[in-house]
């Protein structure tokens, strides 16, 4: 076939595209991804039940404000991603202020109480259960994510992989946070900080695989 | 006038739906990405026929993935983003090692090559064959035959949407079809 051939082809009846569509794919991933993420939590796990004390409000409160600022900065950098040559513009250092700030904050109450408590205040109750809801919540979410990223098309296979994977664990952490009873900064900044890595690490992996087009 | 200004030009009118932008666009993306291939498969000891090859599989990607295009953006390092990705794909696919991708930058898109007349290994009637019957009869009578959407629904015995739809998924299925035909 000549090249001449294609491209007339191709030029026949040629239809508007919407430039819009990558980030609003992207946009809808997100949403899905957190109604799938707290719907799963509600069903299989249930809201904590003292979510009217102070206490519980103000950690849910700051478990959500790290989720959701997670899963927000990884989401503006992967509709750059997610287009041809995007990876020329990101520096993934607005991505990784939440997790900046949560151990900044983790380091200073850990600094503040006695080294006795430290084991308890790192440990918590559950830390088996965050290191399993977290990834597991996540796996949902993270499909919906790789299928809208697979309406563009990214040039960097590894990093639009991770990026996916961080909103997807930051997406978890939103549901998984109305569950979780742990109320303590290093807990949040290891177990959540932990778990929402090892789904960035787990999307860059994946990501050659099932992002090639 | 730059080349990078006519082209994004072009881009902006292609978006919404200009035809002969369109073609125009893909015409001289076409030139340039012809020298930019053939400069880096020489350097690999490779052929013509597999630089048209890389050619039209880059020419078929900036027309089904063109929505990706920021409008905010130039338009030279979004080609030459997608030239890159197809040229390490193919390496990839013949088993060549990641240290024989050049390293390169969008400045080398700026050169042409006019041989027009080449040839890929590709023969699109053979290739729509083998996409399913409701993309193949889509694209064959819309892209290939010039029907009007109307005319090719009656032909293929399908809605106007889903002429649309099968044309828009049939092009990617045909851009998947070409990449694992030069794998073999």
């Amino acid at each position: 076939m000549k090249t001449d051939e294609l491209i007339a082809a191709l030029s026949t009846n040629v239809e508007p595209v919407n430039r819009r569509l990558v980030n609003r794919n992207v946009g809808i991933a997100l949403a899905v991804g957190i109604v799938i993420a707290i719907g799963i939590t509600f069903t299989a796990l249930g809201v904590r039940a003292d979510l009217a004390t102070p206490r519980a409000a103000i950690f849910l409160f700051l478990k959500l404000a790290f989720a959701i600022g997670t899963a927000g900065a990884a989401s503006v950098y992967l509709v750059r991603l997610a287009r041809p040559g995007g990876e020329r513009k990101v520096s993934p250092g607005l991505a990784a202020l939440p997790f900046v700030a949560i151990l900044l904050l983790a380091g200073v109450r850990l600094g503040q109480a006695p080294s006795s408590h430290w084991d308890e205040m790192v440990m918590g109750k559950d830390w088996l259960e965050c290191l399993i809801s977290i990834p597991v919540i996540a796996v949902v979410p993270f499909a919906v994510v790789i299928w809208a990223v697979r309406q563009a098309a990214p040039t960097n296979l590894v990093r639009t992989g991770a990026f996916s994977g961080l909103v997807a664990g930051g997406v978890s952490a939103i549901g998984y946070a109305l569950h979780c009873t742990d109320d303590s900064l290093p807990f949040v900044a290891l177990w959540y900080g932990g778990t929402i890595v090892l789904c960035t690490l787990a999307g860059a992996i994946l990501g050659p695989r099932i992002l090639r087009w | 006038m730059t080349a990078e200004t006519e082209l994004k030009e072009l881009m902006l009118a292609s978006q919404e739906g200009d035809a002969a932008a369109h073609r125009m666009l893909l015409e001289r993306l076409s030139r340039h990405l012809r020298a930019y291939y053939k400069g880096k498969l020489t350097k690999l000891g490779r052929g013509a026929t597999e630089a048209e090859d890389l050619v039209q599989e880059a020419v078929l990607a900036i027309h089904t993935q063109r929505h990706t295009y920021d409008p905010a953006e130039p338009l030279t390092p979004w080609v030459h983003a997608i030239a890159r990705y197809k040229l390490i794909d193919f390496l990839r696919r013949n088993r060549a090692s990641a240290a024989d991708v050049p390293i390169d930058e969008a400045g080398e898109l700026t050169a042409r090559d006019d041989h027009v007349s080449a040839e890929s290994s590709f023969d699109l009637r053979r290739l729509l064959e083998r996409l399913p019957e409701k993309m193949g009869c889509a694209i064959e009578a819309v892209k290939v035959d010039g029907l009007s959407v109307a005319e090719a629904a009656r032909r293929c015995g399908i809605s106007e949407s889903s002429v649309k739809v099968n044309i828009h998924r049939g092009l990617k299925a045909l851009a998947t079809l070409i990449a694992q035909r030069a794998r073999t």
